[in-house]
């Protein structure tokens, strides 16, 4: 059995990173990852019609990146998995129609990148699978115009409210042929604690991250010190702080390893409010940022909580609260 | 009944905790944007009078339609919501927000074709503008008959 406690998945056969790649808007390459981002869009439109189709060409272009990345080719990957915000996630598939790969959608909303890891690492630990390419995509402009107002309404944001990320990023998992593992996995269950806002999502995703936190680390019998680095997706300014209120009312002590993709994506000048969210954003961070310490060593064992928020605009409009969720990943340097 | 009790106190402290709208500095901005707006308004009357002898009420149409004009070049040309952003509703609650109200999503859903994109969803935002105010002027012209 594979299975630890309640909810973790460990991976005997140590599926690892072969290779990764993000792709980013302007706007999040001039914020604080902009260095380690591989490709930096000139044009959010990326040539394309709309920004649906930039989204989606935004992930083919980081599943290209990541193949050639991992040293690969095309056809050597056995089933794509991916997922993104937009409705029946139509930039995944839309993507996914070029490659001639067996594909799978996902939707986890914001935690999308995670539940892919996992399945994906799965299918590889499991013998399914040699070569799995995991990846996600969101576009600012393409969510706004799903979920908010058109781009040219003259409307203030809110003070709580989130920069959705123009970003996508690919991973590719393997059997073999690279010394960062994806260690264990832990699937978050749905928490709702009556959250309306939809302009907080970082309050409302906080304690999906902390249980799954809470589950994560006793599960695995470890505490969050042992941690090189905890990083959450985009819970932002608000949500991280709150998820560090919650941990330590939860017995968890986060210390200075603990960060947020989201709070830390833009810079201040960049007037974010609470930083950035959506599901690219966890995503580039993985494939660049991370994957390049964890190359070079400066970071070994690392633990990756996506969280995302299940609502939609009908429900919310219907008064439904916030049900949200959190899947967590470890990468962990073997040698 | 114990979760209705958590989600309580949750909410309580996301409140406490979460950043406000400081509402002097936004009652400012939107008082100064919105003020200049009618001063534009009322200058665009008075010249179409004293300089194309039109008439008092024509004048008014005129004002009209030149700010809904600009508001939405301006929304056109990508201006219009960074004043917004600015002002809030000094430029929302003026002709130039029911404008750019119109404007903003017929840009945004043109992809879509120009019948169930840009004609369809024109009125997204300006929709409940129009359905009250016809419902507010049924009432009044009730009103005025039985009175």
């Amino acid at each position: 059995m594979n299975k630890i406690g309640k909810q973790t998945l460990l991976y005997k056969n140590k599926p690892c990173l072969l290779g990764g790649y993000a792709v980013v808007g302007p706007k999040e390459g001039q914020g604080n990852f902009g260095k380690y981002f591989q490709t930096v869009l000139k044009d959010d439109l990326f040539g394309e019609n709309s920004y649906e189709a930039a989204e989606s060409k935004m992930m083919q272009t980081s599943f290209y990146g990541a193949v050639d990345d991992a040293g690969i080719r095309n056809v050597d990957v056995d089933v794509f998995v991916a997922g993104d915000l937009m409705n029946q996630i139509v930039s995944s598939s839309f993507a996914a129609r070029s490659f001639d790969v067996p594909y799978l959608g996902m939707f986890g909303a914001c935690s999308t990148m995670a539940e892919s890891m996992l399945v994906g690492a799965a299918l590889v630990d499991g013998g399914f699978a040699r070569i799995v390419a995991c990846a996600t995509a969101s576009h600012f402009s393409s969510v706004e115009k799903q979920f908010r107002y058109p781009l040219e309404l003259g409307t203030q944001r809110p003070p709580t409210s989130q920069w959705t990320v123009t970003a996508a990023g690919c991973s590719i998992l393997s059997e073999h042929g690279s010394n960062i593992i994806v260690e264990s996995s832990t699937i978050g269950k749905v928490v709702d604690w009556d959250v309306k806002d939809v302009n907080n999502m970082g309050a409302a995703m906080a304690p999906a991250a902390v249980e799954t936190l809470k589950a994560h680390l006793s599960d695995m019998g470890r505490s969050p010190d042992e941690y090189d680095l905890i990083l959450t997706g985009d819970l932002g300014k608000l949500g991280s702080e709150i998820l560090f209120d919650l941990a330590e009312y939860n017995g968890i002590k986060l210390g200075n390893n603990y960060c947020d993709c989201g709070q830390m994506m833009y810079t201040n000048e960049q007037k974010t409010f609470m930083g950035g969210s959506g599901c690219g954003c966890i995503a580039s961070v993985i494939n660049s940022y991370v994957l390049s310490r964890m190359r070079k060593g400066e970071l070994r064992n690392v633990l990756l909580i996506a969280t995302g928020a299940l609502m939609s605009t009908t429900s919310s409009q219907q008064g439904n609260s916030i049900p949200c969720i959190a899947h967590a990943v470890v990468l962990k340097r073997r040698d | 009944m114990e979760d209705n009790t958590r989600n309580a106190r949750y909410n309580a402290y996301v409140e406490s905790k979460m950043a406000k709208t400081k509402p002097w500095p936004s009652l400012f901005r939107a008082f100064w944007v919105g003020g200049l707006i009618c001063i534009l308004g009322e200058v665009i009357k008075d010249c179409a009078i004293l300089w194309f002898g039109v008439e008092e009420e024509a004048a008014g149409t005129w004002e009209l339609m030149i700010l809904i004009v600009l508001a939405a070049f301006l929304t056109g040309v990508g201006i219009f919501d960074k004043i917004g952003a600015y002002a809030g509703a000094g430029t929302i609650v003026p002709i130039t927000g029911f404008s750019n109200s119109i404007a903003s999503p017929a840009i945004e859903f043109k992809r879509e074709g120009v019948i169930f994109g840009l004609m369809a969803k024109m009125f997204v935002i300006a929709g409940p503008v129009i359905v009250s105010g016809v419902c507010a002027s049924v009432l009044v012209g009730l009103i005025h008959i039985l009175l």
